[in-house]
């Protein structure tokens, strides 16, 4: 016997192309919103990943330093160090905002590291060009993302810092580039305020009188240097000593100094299922509409290419054709069509991957799942158009 | 003649029920021997296509008998299981439009049937070809349908309903679109063939230029068929 589906095909091939290229765009668009979804959830593991730590000691009842804003004093570290269990500990500030050079800005996340050696938590755990920073002011780490180069002057505030180092995939848990800065500098920056702030402030602080009392000389100075420094970050990275459980270690921290302790699985669980939680449902609904179009596509062009061969599906139910052949010949089809359209589709992903502003993360289970959906839905498709071909009469054939 | 050719005996089909009710077809009695190519005639509406339809086993008669070589296939009511099996073993149609499967070409537009049937491709093939040797078509025989004439298509067509060898051929206007050399020259091959295959073959039509060539017409008239000599004139 011959393949009907097959020769059909290969009669109107032009049909099946061009409509399977049709279905494929549509498909290659789904593929890449999987990509996206992985991408995120990459983004936030890397995130965690670079960032060296086993625990993240926050401000207490919050899900900080990604999810929610947290502050803890900048002295805290030193007595979590001496914490049975605890390697190194140290603080970190991130803040997310335009950096600029020139007169262009780049969106990123600004980490202010703790002085140390380089495998101090926090850091960045490889360079791809340059060094490390070794001043405690106005030098940078910047990952290659943010289009940075080694020697560049970027503003951050109001200050300026130079450019020492590179590095690849250091990644905010929203896609945005990270740049590293000296700890001192990042607790600066989120404090930091505008000159006329500055003055104002000063002025108050100086016309309030139990600040500014004769009697005790340097009170108001002590005072306004204070108010114009920052004893805080966001969070303490902790590294467990080997032999140590990191949950223990966590639950002594959350007991003994009283903030929040998170270890590595549950900090995965607050970035993935509550940070980019939204997101994700977002996509999934974007994923269900696609299928729901997809199927819609498939059944529609199944259909109508079924209707023009109406007549020889009744001559050869006339002579002797079976409905099992039949059905056959149009679910071969479906799924021909569904398979053009998967080649396609996972090229065109696979090809506008890298154009995406935001990471796009092909994983091949979720090529795999993607085509056994697309036969599934194929193979649905198509059964309106077996239906139909099935209640032909063959007595259609011989006619009036 | 018995347990040959095809015989129908007081067939009767009525479609719908009650008052909106047609009897189609009243009494029909017809009896074609192998080797022999009749024709039947018969105003419009008088019942031809409803006859070809029964004949053909695609519509079911409401009573009457029908016998193909020995086998009972209607009677009464009553029809064997699997007409769908008959209609491709022991039918073969030719009709007015050729109906050729677009995709397919010549050969396998013929080898199809046999393919369906479970005879591998090759012989399938082999048998499909000799008839169209035998069709004077043999020429066209790797074309798709879309490039053949009017008239190479019919005999495509013929070569199609012969393939199997079924004891009984169905044509229905095959001549109609065809000047009268061309529809002579199919009444030549179908003539050829039922003497060639001991096929019994019943020939539809309206067309002047080829019912003097019928020995034996089945008139129809409002559902009965009357038999009636023809002139039986040769043809070449
Ligand atoms: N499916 C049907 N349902 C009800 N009545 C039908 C049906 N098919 C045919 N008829 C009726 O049966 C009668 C015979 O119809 P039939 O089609 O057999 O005629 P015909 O001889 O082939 O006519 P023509 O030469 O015009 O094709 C007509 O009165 C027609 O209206
Ligand atoms: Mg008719």
């Amino acid at each position: 016997m011959i393949s009907l589906a097959g020769r059909d095909i290969l009669h109107s091939w032009g049909k099946f192309v061009f409509t399977g290229v049709g279905l494929g765009l549509l498909i290659g668009v789904t593929l890449t919103m999987a990509g996206v979804y992985r991408g995120m959830v990459d983004d936030g593991k890397v995130l965690l990943d670079n960032s060296g730590a086993d625990l993240w000691v926050v401000q207490k009842n919050t899900l900080g330093p990604y999810a929610e804003s947290s502050s803890l004093n900048d002295d805290a570290y030193r007595s979590i160090l001496a914490m049975p269990g605890v390697a190194q500990a140290a603080n970190v500030t991130y803040l997310t905002m335009q950096v600029r050079t020139g007169n262009a800005d780049v969106r990123a996340m600004v980490v202010g590291i703790a002085s140390g050696a380089t495998d101090t938590p926090g850091w960045p755990p490889f360079l791809v060009a340059g060094r490390q920073i070794t001043r405690s002011h106005y030098e940078a780490v910047a990952d290659v993302a943010t289009g940075f180069e080694l020697g560049d002057r970027i503003i951050i505030r109001r200050n300026q810092y130079k450019v020492v180092g590179l590095t690849r995939r250091m990644v905010s848990s929203n896609g945005d580039p990270m740049v590293f800065i000296p700890l001192k500098d990042g607790q600066e920056a989120q404090f930091l305020k505008d000159n006329d702030a500055i003055v104002q402030q000063r002025r108050r602080t100086a016309e309030n009188p139990s600040l500014n009392r004769p009697g005790v000389p340097g009170l108001l100075d002590a005072v306004i240097a204070s108010q114009s420094s920052n004893p805080y970050v966001n969070a303490v990275l902790v590294r467990v000593k080997p032999g140590y459980a990191a949950d223990e270690v966590a639950e002594s921290i959350r007991r003994w100094k009283r903030l929040t302790a998170y270890t590595r699985p549950q900090m995965e669980d607050i970035l993935v299922g509550k940070l980019i939680a939204t997101s994700a449902k977002q996509i999934g609904m974007f994923l269900a509409i696609l299928a729901i179009v997809s199927a819609a596509i498939v059944a529609f062009i199944i259909y109508t290419l079924t209707m023009d061969k109406i007549r020889e599906i009744a001559v050869l139910k006339l002579i002797g054709t079976r409905n099992r052949t039949i059905a056959a010949m149009i679910l071969q089809q479906a799924i021909v069509l569904g398979l053009i359209g998967f080649v396609v589709g996972k090229i065109t992903a696979t090809f506008a991957a890298p154009f995406f502003p935001k990471y796009v993360l092909l994983i091949p289970t979720d090529s795999i799942a993607g085509a056994i959906a697309i036969m599934v839905i194929c193979a649905l498709a198509s059964v309106i158009a077996i239906r139909m071909a099935l209640q032909v009469d063959p007595a259609d054939a011989i006619g009036g | 003649m018995v347990g040959k050719g095809i015989r129908i005996e007081g067939l009767r089909k009525r479609y719908g029920s009650g008052d909106t009710a047609v009897d189609a077809l009243k009494r029909v009695d017809m009896q074609v021997a192998p080797g022999e190519v009749i024709g039947l005639i018969g105003p419009s509406g008088s019942g031809k296509s409803t006859l070809l339809k029964a004949l053909g086993a695609v519509i079911d008669p409401t009573a009457g008998r029908m016998i193909l070589g020995d086998e009972v296939i209607y009677d009464d009511g009553w029809k064997i299981s699997d007409l769908r099996a008959l209609r491709r073993d022991k039918i073969g149609f030719v009709f007015q439009a050729p109906y050729l499967i677009p995709f397919l070409d010549v050969t396998d537009n013929v080898a199809l049937l046999p393919m369906l049937a479970g005879t591998p491709n090759s012989e399938a093939r082999q048998r499909a070809l000799a008839l169209l040797r035998a069709l004077d078509v043999e020429h066209r025989a790797g074309a798709m349908p879309s490039q053949l004439s009017g008239g190479e298509q019919q005999r495509v067509a013929i070569a199609r309903g012969l393939v199997n060898h079924p004891p009984v051929i169905l044509a229905d206007e095959p001549t109609a679109p065809l000047d009268s050399a061309r529809a002579l020259a199919v009444i030549r091959i179908l003539n050829d063939m039922a003497q060639r295959f001991e096929t019994a073959i019943i020939v539809v039509t309206h067309d002047e230029k080829i019912i003097p060539t019928f020995k034996r017409i089945y008139h129809i008239r409002d559902g009965a068929t009357h038999e009636e000599a023809g002139q039986g004139r040769s043809i070449d």
